[in-house]
């Protein structure tokens, strides 16, 4: 294989200037004709977002990473490492943990305890290019299905590779294939969940945007298996480029003859049309999202029925989330034993989490199921910025939990984190440190869930609603005795009389940091003290006279005219007149660093 | 009305479509027309309080004009730890509209949205459809004197 710069152009590549760096490298390679010497993949994202916008050198079966690039970087890069093999020290990356740099992408360690089963090939492919997917073995397991096994067989395997829905819940696929098939109906759906609710969550958008070929030959192979002639990919219309990826490959696959009629050769028809979401967290839900792609206001509806007897029209349908139909192309070429032998017990496979917040390595990570929590943070997340304190990581976003250091070592399966109260949602791992205060956290979320609650269930509605007013009041230091008690209670009966997993796991994150993190509610309630100094009415900015430089920025940069003081003197802030914005305290030079958060704040 | 007729037409007149509809219908006006809905709700014989709880439900669709220029704050989790709220805070205030308003003299709209998928460069600002990430408290003032 000739040369190769891959860019890494997913979303977050392209906020972080990917463009640019594609612009440079075409333009260098006109200008100097070097079609010849090398060519350009514009890819998906590689998954270390942090080091975005990064370009990954192929050369001599290397593959070298070069992260945080600038557009004039590239023609260092062509001229450098293209034309004459030398490796750029400072554009490689270098681990905040280990303290060292390295060549290779597969010797960083962020990506050495991954298993990239899916992930992996968003490196390789092209997503413009139908041909790029295909040269991996891209679509030989829909080959394969058509010519070697009945829908039964399919469906068999599926079951034995233990695989189990990545949306959510963890439903073994293999039985709700099963289900869906034997539902007597001419007509049958499939779909695909790519609504993505979960904020911090952002897998599926990265599979569809650099890797939608995969998630659309899993769909076919379910059709087939379950004998559904139409399939639809629901997507959040928050994602405008895995819409448009995907509608290139859908459009490729049709060419090729993978989906229409007859496809390959066989009597299998099958069409899949893309549904746009609208914006409502809800409509991930099953049933919700399929009355939305009926053209209706999405509202869950009880189970039973289930949809794969009466779901889309009233048809049976089978709907698996996005990471789920990646995994089918992998086992059917495979084979169900080496998918099995991935992982622990009751969870098989890899799982890919994206893995945000307070942590130096931000990015999608896959990992083998039963790998534990504290691996992924410290080794793979190389640890938290700034030599802070972990203090918790949120999994299964509005429906989850916060999870304490004291179960770091928890070995990730659907259900240990259940059992901590947390839930293996879809993805999203968002760690907290010691800035982070617990209760605005809980109110975060359960504020969320108030405003996405489609308002059927009045639990689910009026709950929320109750539970936001007092998480409130203690974040407003108006917090009184019995409150946490109060909450618990609520809490529970949310949980008990709600419809769909909405309302059922609402309380999840307030009721694992009342377990998890009890003192800081009660000094919230008790001395009115924000321990984290997050909460507004709990904390009052100061500037330590001992550090103040006088310099004038925090006074000039003040909106509400509240600090004074003397050029080089001492600059003093009005509490009276104190928005507690917080734009002292973040521009306060850090050679003085004299900007303070104090609580209880000063009366 | 012409512009409405040919987002009807693309979708073949069918009023199962009606959220992907009314998606197109918003591309092009910026925003959901009054006028726009009834037409629609006439072509398609969808009751227009129907239409309208549609529009209503679902948080991307907005029922008044917006802006000339369009400032989103992402307030998904991770920009949220990262310092969203402060960002939203100062966007308040300077612009003097919580989200979902417009400027009185129709410059700028302010938005939240759930999450944009590029959760670990947050927080992120949109700024007229450009993603910013790790976006400062100070960056603000740079924005609205129009240097993005
Ligand atoms: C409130 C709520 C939101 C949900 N959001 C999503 C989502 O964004 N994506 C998803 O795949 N599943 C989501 N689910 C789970 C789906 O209802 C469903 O279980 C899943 O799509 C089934 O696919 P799987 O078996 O492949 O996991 C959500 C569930 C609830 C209750
Ligand atoms: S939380 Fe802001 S982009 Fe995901």
């Amino acid at each position: 294989m000739k040369p190769a710069l891959i860019i890494s152009a997913g979303t977050c590549g392209l906020a972080r200037g990917a463009e640019a760096l594609i612009k440079a490298a075409k333009d260098y390679q006109r200008k100097r004709r070097l079609h010849r010497e090398f060519e350009i993949k514009i890819t998906g994202c590689h998954g270390l977002c942090e080091a975005e916008p990064n370009i990954l050198v192929h050369f001599n079966g290397k593959f070298i990473f070069y992260q945080k690039l600038k557009p004039e970087n590239v023609k260092d890069i062509i001229e450098k490492t293209i034309l004459k093999g030398t490796i750029i020290k400072e554009f490689l990356w270098f681990d905040s943990e280990t303290r060292k740099r390295y060549v290779d992408i597969d010797e960083i360690p962020f990506y050495q305890k991954q298993k990239r089963i899916l992930l992996g090939h968003n490196v390789l492919i092209e997503p413009k290019y139908i041909k790029d997917y295909m040269k991996f073995g891209g679509y030989s397991a829909v080959g394969k299905v058509l010519k070697k096994y009945r829908p039964l067989d399919v469906i068999n395997i599926i079951k034995k590779s233990g695989l189990r829905g990545r949306g959510g819940a963890g439903f073994p696929t293999g039985k709700k294939w099963e289900l869906c098939q034997k539902a007597k109906s001419s007509e049958k759906y499939v779909v695909c969940n790519a609504d993505e609710g979960d904020p911090g969550a952002y897998m599926d958008r990265s599979l569809l945007e650099g890797n939608s070929h995969s998630v659309i030959e899993g769909i076919i192979i379910g059709a087939y298996a379950i004998g559904a002639q139409e399939g639809i990919i629901y997507v959040r219309n928050e994602y405008p480029l895995a819409i448009r990826n995907l509608g290139i490959a859908l459009k490729q696959a049709h060419n090729k003859g993978f989906l229409g009629k007859n496809i390959l050769k066989s009597k299998f028809n099958f069409e899949i049309t893309v549904v746009r979401g609208a914006g409502a967290f809800v409509c991930g839900e099953e049933t919700a999202l399929l009355t939305s792609i009926e053209g209706r206001v999405g509202r869950p509806k009880p189970r039973p029925p289930y949809p794969t007897e009466s779901g889309l029209w009233g048809k049976p349908t089978n709907i698996n989330n996005v990471e789920t139909w990646a995994n089918i192309p992998q086992i059917i070429s495979k084979g169900a034993e080496w998918f099995s032998g991935i992982g622990t017990k009751r969870s098989k496979g890899t799982k890919i989490f994206s893995l945000v917040g307070k942590i130096n390595n931000t990015g999608l990570v896959e990992v083998p199921m039963g790998i534990t929590l504290r691996e992924i943070i410290d080794e793979i997340g190389g640890g938290i910025p700034g030599g802070k304190e972990f203090k918790a990581v949120q999994t299964g976003g509005p429906s989850g939990g916060c999870i304490p250091k004291s179960l770091l070592d928890l070995p990730i399966d659907y259900e240990s984190l259940t059992k901590a109260g947390s839930m293996m949602g879809s993805g999203g791992m968002i760690v907290m440190d010691e800035d982070t205060c617990m209760v605005d956290i809980a109110r975060y979320f359960l504020d969320f869930s108030l405003h996405e609650s489609c308002g059927k269930c009045p639990s689910c509605r009026l709950g929320t609603k109750q539970m936001v007013e007092i998480l409130d009041r203690i974040t407003e230091g108006e917090g009184k005795e019995g409150d946490i008690e109060f909450l618990e209670n609520i809490g529970k009966n949310v949980k008990l009389a709600s419809l769909c997993g909405l309302g059922q796991t609402a309380a999840n994150p307030v009721l694992t940091t009342i377990k998890y993190f009890r003192d800081e509610y009660l000094a919230h309630i008790k001395e009115k003290r924000c321990p984290a100094l997050v909460c507004k009415s709990l904390i009052s900015y100061v500037i330590d006279s001992e550090l103040c430089g006088g310099c004038t920025i925090c006074a000039k940069n003040c909106p509400s005219d509240a600090i004074t003081g003397e050029p080089k003197g001492i600059y003093t802030i009005d509490q009276k007149k104190c928005t507690k914005c917080g734009i002292c305290f973040t521009i306060c030079p850090s050679k003085f660093k004299a900007v303070k958060k104090v609580s209880p704040p000063i009366k | 009305m012409k512009r409405v007729e040919n987002v009807l037409r693309e979708h073949r007149y069918q009023r199962s479509h009606i959220i992907q509809i009314l998606q197109d219908i918003q591309v092009e006006f910026n925003y959901l027309p009054k006028e726009a809905l009834e037409y629609v709700s006439q072509r398609l014989k969808i009751p227009l309080s129907k239409i309208y709880s549609i529009a209503t439900f679902y948080a991307g669709f907005s029922l008044n004009p917006r802006g000339k220029h369009l400032c989103t704050v992402c307030m998904g989790t991770a920009c949220y730890v990262r310092g969203a709220a402060a960002i939203l805070n100062e966007f308040e205030r300077k612009l003097n509209i919580k989200p979902g308003a417009t400027t009185k003299e129709m410059n700028y709209s302010l938005e939240t949205v759930n999450c944009l998928g590029c959760c670990a460069i947050g927080p992120i600002v949109v700024y007229d459809g450009k993603y910013i990430g790790e976006f400062k408290l100070k960056d603000i003032g740079r924005i609205l004197k129009g240097r993005a």
